[in-house]
């Protein structure tokens, strides 16, 4: 019969026993649906931009789809956008010709030049100020946009589809609906 | 190039409030049952499982206030659903109108 005995020695004050370290683990980047894939057209369920019909470009690191209207077309930019308020529509167009390779999370982050004099910003009242697009956006939005627009430009009635407004009616029902 | 509709889209499905989850003399205030317009089976109300649903009131000074909930599972087999807020509905919102978004979408 084995009894637990208390070693011969032990240190007077109680020794602090670190924690386990907590490892966090490396979340797998979000799951691409199947239904959605470079150049499918996808139906955009909220924020600004609802109801617009946009091309899907490319999935970024952060897991959020890369797409854009045409801005021409539909006023939609080069935008980030979730996966869960997004609807896949069957249509795809070729966008083998679009590089968007530069254009990565970090192109999104906000500027942090909100280094105003507070002064300044407190007489100037809650006016909101207009959005300052940078000319490194207009430029990429142009280039990915002119090889977008040729490809939509080829299909019939696609440009017309793009700047159409996606909306439900009087006797539609969503769960029965083929998009 | 085609002409602009400037109207709002609905993209969203109408339901009404039908009442809560209970039995005949106990009711559970937490869970409210939703009819989806439109959903009239078990095979329709999976469509809408997990969607978000908004209970929208109007406040005294015209502006909108929203209670947000979501389809957490059917209810029976003929399409109602059961939804929970992050307030319980209130008992004066049976018989009223509640929206059914399509996010977070899985189509």
């Amino acid at each position: 019969m084995t009894t637990d005995k208390s070693p011969r020695y032990y240190p007077a004050e109680d020794v602090k026993v670190p924690h386990k370290k907590h490892v966090v683990v490396k979340q797998n980047p979000t799951k691409l649906r199947q239904s959605i894939a470079p150049g499918t057209i996808l139906i955009i369920l909220a924020g600004r931009f609802r109801g617009k019909r946009v091309v899907f470009l490319k999935q970024l690191a952060s897991g959020l789809l890369l797409v854009s209207g045409p801005y021409k077309i539909n006023g939609v930019p080069l935008r980030r956008v979730n996966q869960a308020y997004v609807i896949a529509t069957s249509t795809k167009i070729d966008v083998a010709g679009v590089d968007v390779k530069s254009i990565d999370d970090a192109y999104f982050a906000r500027s942090k030049d909100e280094k105003k004099d507070d002064e300044e910003e407190f007489f100037a009242g809650d006016a909101p100020k207009p959005a300052v697009v940078s000319d490194k956006r207009k430029a990429d939005q142009k280039k990915v946009d002119a090889v977008l627009l040729k490809t939509i430009g080829a299909i019939d009635m696609l440009e017309g589809y793009l700047a159409a407004q996606f909306s439900l009616t009087v006797k539609d029902k969503p769960h029965l609906m083929k998009f | 190039m085609t002409t602009v509709d400037k109207r709002a889209p609905r993209l969203h499905v109408d339901g009404a409030i039908l009442g809560y989850k209970r039995a005949l003399r106990t009711q559970n205030n937490h869970v409210s049952l939703i009819k989806i317009k439109g959903c009239d089976s078990k095979e329709d109300a999976d469509f809408y499982l997990g969607k978000r649903v908004a209970y929208i009131t109007k406040a005294q000074d015209g502006s909108f206030r929203v209670n947000w909930g979501k389809v957490c599972r059917r209810h029976g087999s003929n399409g109602v659903v059961r939804c929970r807020f992050r307030r319980n509905l209130p008992p004066q919102s049976i018989g009223s109108r509640v929206r059914v978004m399509l996010y977070p979408s899985n189509i």
